[in-house]
């Protein structure tokens, strides 16, 4: 699986509220969601996302509610993975099982040399992320089998219970 | 095995489950609540147009449906979900459905801490990161996305990673005007924000035992503000008297093993306060002594149930406050305990504000939401930038005690500091 987008690059400790601010909860089309993603963070956000973009974050990413609403505002706006030092569990969970957007773990390295607005490519077979702006390539963690069998799939409601294990 | 470890393995027909282990697990309850239900239903939708029709939930008997965070419903979109949510609840014969103006409704965790909803030993899960409140009572209590639920709903089974189990030994009893607030404040800031991510965070020891369980839910609460998957004690004779039979609850090993331990000494702790923008940046309360508020909030899951009023009352009583105060109690439950036990007219005679049980402002929904640059004290769990309002507001977290201080003074207070 190869995935191209451009680098929109955030801090550490992104919660859901700066992701989706809690008074769009009562919103249930995710179009209109993706309207206000990362509002809370960066409200210019929604103009410079293009499809198939990625977030490039610190530590944390996604800490917080367990609002589904912010894995779906970002797959709406186009956001196609976020590549973090590290996620918090709920959001982590969530984007895979809702098959919303692929969460991946990249190391100091990566977070510290890819830079907002550089266009990357992300090879899953490869474990591997490039900054083709900087030519810099760097290794991104190993996705959990059952993680990536549930991403390969579409999403939880694609396996039964017993094909889980 | 540690309790966590055990409650998935019983839940998971194994005789043994390690940290690191996927099991499938059987989900013993189900919570939806407005937000979450809503979206369970958009799941189901979806579902449908690609051919699968959800005839039935697994068991609709341990579903659990609330209204809690946008009662009464402030605009049309809040109405419209809690239609929803009804319509979900009729087509498929839920029982336990509670809804504002029809006696008990209020915020989730402690509505299945009230009616007895979730038992110990049992699994749990909800659509709210909070549902690790439920694990004070010694359940395995999860907090998990629409689309997670949607799928225990369907199968009443789900995937688990078992999480390592960091212990916390609490030792001694808290000084008056202490709260368990103080030391979940004091235990975030020592581990951080993401010190807790993936694991469980088990509380022990006789500390552990003196709390009223009210205490205790307010430190498995704040467990998912360092990541936890979930928060969970053991249950001792108090719980044991509050379900009064009929549970089988269970107890991790002696020999069991924890990523962590750590220990603290509840003497030893002072009141603390949370600054702007995240639950693990406590220091002392004196430390920030003289930080001027415009507005102070008692209310929420952590800070509004019944035994946080009390402790709110007993510094508010016979004075007035400088600066406004909302205090929202948790449930219809908790509210009419107040009633009749005098604390509304204490709160009134202080000139606070008390509302109808919501979750409100807590997530900055509605009613008492912050404006730009406005600063206010809450015995709510976060203050992530615009979480009770503008993004441009501040939020500072401390205990009931606390903010009841705060708001008597118009600036941050060590509640021992209004003494006599
Ligand atoms: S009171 Fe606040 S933290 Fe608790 S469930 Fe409601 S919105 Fe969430």
């Amino acid at each position: 699986m190869k995935l191209r987008g451009f680098a929109h690059k955030f801090g550490d400790n992104i919660d859901t509220d700066e992701i989706i601010p809690g008074p769009y909860l009562k919103e249930q089309d995710p179009r209109k969601l993706a309207e206000h993603a990362m509002e809370g963070a960066d409200p210019e956000f929604v103009k410079k996302v293009r499809p198939g973009d990625f977030i490039v974050a610190g530590r944390n990413f996604g800490c917080g509610s367990s609002r589904e609403h912010a894995p779906l505002a970002l797959r709406y706006s186009g956001v196609k993975a976020v590549l973090a030092l590290s996620f918090a569990r709920i959001f982590y969970r969530n984007s895979v099982d809702g098959g919303h957007l692929l969460p991946v773990e990249i190391g100091i390295d990566a977070y510290e040399g890819i830079g907002d607005g550089d266009e990357l490519e992300l090879d899953l077979d490869e474990g591997l992320v490039k900054d083709l702006t900087t030519g810099k390539g760097y290794r991104v963690k190993p996705i959990p089998e059952l993680v990536r069998r549930i991403i390969e799939a579409g999403g939880l409601f694609s396996l039964k219970p017993e094909e889980l294990l | 095995m540690t309790v966590s470890e055990k409650i998935l393995a019983r839940a998971s027909g194994r005789d043994r489950v390690s940290p690191g282990d996927v099991v499938l697990a059987r989900v013993d309850k189900v919570m939806v609540h407005d937000v979450g239900g809503p979206g369970v239903v958009e799941v189901f939708k979806e579902l449908e147009q690609k051919g699968l029709k959800v005839e039935r939930l697994f068991d609709p008997d341990r579903v659990i449906a609330i209204e809690d965070h946008f009662v009464p419903p402030p605009d049309q979109k809040s109405a419209q979900n809690l239609k929803v949510l009804e319509g979900f609840v009729r087509r498929f014969g839920i029982n336990k459905y509670y809804r504002y103006g029809l006696g008990q409704y209020g915020v989730c965790h402690v509505i299945t801490y009230e009616e007895r909803l979730v038992l110990p030993g049992e699994v749990y899960v909800g659509t709210d990161s909070h549902t690790t409140t439920t694990g004070a009572l010694g359940s395995f209590a999860v907090g998990m996305g629409h689309t997670d639920v949607a799928y225990v709903l369907m199968y009443g089974r789900i995937w688990f990673r078992v999480p390592e189990t960091m212990l916390f030994r609490l030792e001694g009893t808290l000084r008056d005007r202490v709260m368990a607030k103080d030391v979940i404040l004091k235990i975030l800031k020592d581990i951080g924000a993401d010190g807790a991510t993936y694991k469980a965070m088990q509380f022990s020891g006789d500390g552990v035992r003196s709390m009223p369980i009210e205490e205790r839910l307010t430190l498995t609460n704040m467990s998912v503000e360092a990541g936890a998957k979930n928060g969970i004690i053991e249950p001792d004779e108090k719980i044991l008297d509050y379900f009064g039979g009929g549970i089988s609850p269970v107890y991790g090993d002696e020999d069991a093993s924890y990523s962590e331990t750590y220990s603290y000494d509840l003497q030893s702790v002072e009141p603390m306060v949370a600054k702007p923008y995240s639950p693990a940046n406590g220091v002392e309360a004196r430390e920030l002594e003289g930080t001027p508020i415009d507005k102070a909030y008692i209310g929420s899951c952590t800070g509004g149930k019944y035994y946080d009023l009390v402790k709110a009352a007993e510094v508010l009583k016979g004075r007035r406050v400088k600066v406004r105060l909302e205090v929202i109690p948790a449930t219809q439950g908790v509210y009419r305990k107040a009633l009749d036990s005098g604390l509304l007219k204490i709160f009134l005679d202080a000139g606070a504000m008390v509302g109808p049980p919501t979750c409100g402002a807590c997530l900055g929904g509605h009613m008492g939401v912050l404006a730009e640059g406005e600063v206010a004290i809450s015995s709510t769990n976060r203050n992530f930038p615009g979480r009770m309002g503008h993004r441009g507001s501040k939020v500072y977290l401390a205990s009931p005690a606390t903010v009841a201080a705060s708001a008597v003074t118009g600036y941050i207070t060590d509640p021992r500091d209004l003494k006599a």
